[in-house]
């Protein structure tokens, strides 16, 4: 490869890649997009968090120019993606949420075939794959069929893959759904790479802290709708105490016990079908306070606020249920 | 750069066709030898049970409803016209299906440039490709088996591949449209057996009640035996070989028209 992926592309904040207004998308009566708005820039992760079934691959369809936008406006690169779909694929990468690779071919194969999609000539993906299977470290299985792969192996080739037409936009829809945590923190290390290398990157996930570790600014998302926006400081900050503290009581008792803390001087108490959340400034002065009030807590956990809380107080929900 | 790299290549459909046929042609180099048995020794059993063994016993009764040939000459042209049929059923059924359900390899072609009549005019390629190497296989058994009286059975090969494409057109066009593979079984059973037993193959139909021989008449695999025999047997009958033709050439391009548009419905939803 002559260069890196995304190494010639200048960052700046200034250049809109991706800009929606009112977008929707509505499956019979369903919609699954209710009018949101946004701006992607040039060089920066982007993320779209939220439960399942909150629009974020719906969304991710449609910036990937293969869902066509029930209403509103949406420019990817500057054109059309109805019209201009072809032209606007050809810019970006897409890592979907299920692999698509294809297991009978090699590794080296897959990469073969998805670069003749673009059009590319042999020479120059034999010399993208060789930088490619490095960079994702799979230069030991570039002759090895893709089937006996374990799913971080192939969720790496998925992402080489993607890269093959070195793309300025890369679109990963829950990159590291059912993968094991050493597997994940490999490619959250990749994905950084990627994006200090000037290559846009917009993710959609339900991990709180898969968001924290690569987005510079994320959107909640809820119901097909936005719920907040801003970078994972900003939220966090906004929306959610300085310190939470966790207390799991005895099941004959946490009832019993959640109802005297949701009274607690508190910023705010969540009750949990286990647990239960106190939003406090001071986490070890509120569990003096707790067990000063006679509750005795199994176990206690102080700890900062996160985007989970975040998700929340926004919803009511946790982000994995 | 990136981007320049694709602003020059073409927009054009056939290029992008072109592309995702190639990827078939990449799948099949590393699994064609499982074909081997179906494409290759399939049609040679065929021929050796039906026209020459079938064919020992029905040539002792006289062949005079067979035209006079015999029954080798009579089923061989069928055989050829009926296995581009059953190659066209193989490979528009399960494997289009299976692009979007297993393998997802139209899924992926997605995220590529390609638009959906792209990747379904590609896969059509190869059908057509893998169709006219069985058909060419099974024309030269024929004439191997000396089963030919023409030396217009050449046409046949070109002859029963389209009659294959105007079963791969239609087919993959209607298995875009399913949400399980369960609907193939009826295809195969109600649509592959019917075909394969009424439409002239193996007996004339001349042999059938007059009702059934007009519905013969409408299936496709009919003109296309129909047409190979012709062909096959030197027994040229020009204007009905053009409408067979031309019945045939309607049916692939209504299959055609219609896959770009299932294609497109499914796939961008």
């Amino acid at each position: 490869m002559s260069h890196p992926p995304g190494s010639v592309h200048q960052v700046s904040h200034s250049e809109v890649l991706v800009r929606a207004r009112g977008l929707t998308k509505r499956f019979g009566d369903f919609t699954a997009v209710d009018g949101i708005d946004f701006d992607l820039y040039r060089g920066e992760a982007f993320g779209f968090l939220g439960p399942n079934g909150a629009g974020k691959s719906s969304t991710m369809r449609m910036i990937g120019c293969v869902s066509p936008p029930s209403g509103g406006e949406l420019t990817i690169l500057g054109r059309d993606p109805v019209r201009d779909g072809s032209a606007i694929r050809a810019r970006l990468g897409v890592v979907p949420q299920e692999d698509t690779l294809d297991v009978e071919l090699t590794v080296r194969e897959n990469l073969l075939v998805y670069g003749r999609y673009f059009g590319l000539p042999r020479r120059v993906i034999r010399e993208r794959t060789d930088a490619l299977l490095d960079f994702v470290q799979l230069s030991d299985r570039a002759r090895d069929k893709v089937d006996p792969l374990s799913g971080g192996l192939k969720r790496r080739l998925t992402i080489a893959r993607s890269l093959i037409n070195e793309p300025e936009i890369l679109i990963l829809d829950e990159p590291t759904t059912g993968l094991d945590p050493q597997a994940r923190h490999v490619v959250w290390d990749r994905l950084f790479r990627l994006k200090q290398r000037g290559v846009t990157l917009i993710l959609t996930t339900h991990y709180m802290d898969e968001a924290e570790q690569l987005c510079d600014r994320l959107v909640v998302m809820d119901h097909a709708r936005f719920a907040a926006e801003g970078s994972p400081r900003e939220l966090i900050t906004r929306y959610c105490s300085p310190e939470v503290l966790e207390l799991r009581f005895d099941p004959e008792l946490h009832d019993q016990a959640a109802d005297k803390l949701r009274d607690f001087p508190a910023e705010r108490a969540e009750v949990l079908a286990d647990r239960v959340l106190l939003y406090v400034t001071d986490g070890d002065a509120a569990l003096a306070a707790v067990r000063a009030s006679g509750l005795e807590p199994l176990t206690s956990l102080v700890r900062r606020g996160t985007l989970e809380d975040v998700f929340l107080r926004l919803t009511g929900r946790r982000l994995e249920d | 750069m990136a981007s320049a790299t694709a602003a020059r290549a073409s927009w054009a459909s056939p290029a992008l066709s072109f592309r995702a046929f190639q990827c078939w042609l990449t799948v099949y180099r590393r699994i064609w030898r499982s074909s081997i048995w179906s494409s290759v020794l399939g049609p040679l059993f065929y021929l050796g049970a039906m026209g020459l063994g079938l064919g020992t016993l029905v040539d002792r009764h006289g062949t005079a409803s067979l035209g006079g040939v015999s029954y080798l000459a009579f089923v061989a042209p069928a055989i050829l016209a009926s296995g581009a049929m059953n190659s066209a059923m193989g490979e528009a059924s399960y494997p289009v299906f299976g692009s979007i359900k297993w393998n997802k390899i139209y899924i992926a072609a997605q995220a590529s440039p390609l638009r959906p009549a792209d990747v379904f005019r590609g896969h059509l390629m190869f059908m057509i490709m893998r169709i006219a190497m069985n058909t060419a296989l099974v024309t030269v058994y024929m004439w191997a088996f000396g089963a030919t009286r023409s030396a217009w059975v050449v046409l046949a090969w070109p002859a029963a591949t389209l009659t294959g494409l105007a079963f791969a057109a239609p087919i993959a066009a209607w298995a875009m449209t399913l949400q399980t593979e369960s609907s193939f079984a009826y295809l195969f059973r109600f649509g592959m057996m019917p075909l394969m037993l009424f439409s002239g193959t193996f007996f004339p139909l001349s042999q059938l009640p007059g009702w059934l021989r007009l519905l013969a008449y409408i299936t496709p695999l009919w003109h296309g035996v129909d047409l190979c025999r012709m062909l096959s047997l030197g027994d040229v009958d020009v204007p009905r070989a053009l409408i067979h033709v031309a019945y045939l050439t309607a049916l692939s391009a209504a299959g055609i028209w219609a896959g770009a548009r299932t294609y497109r419905r499914r796939l961008y939803v």
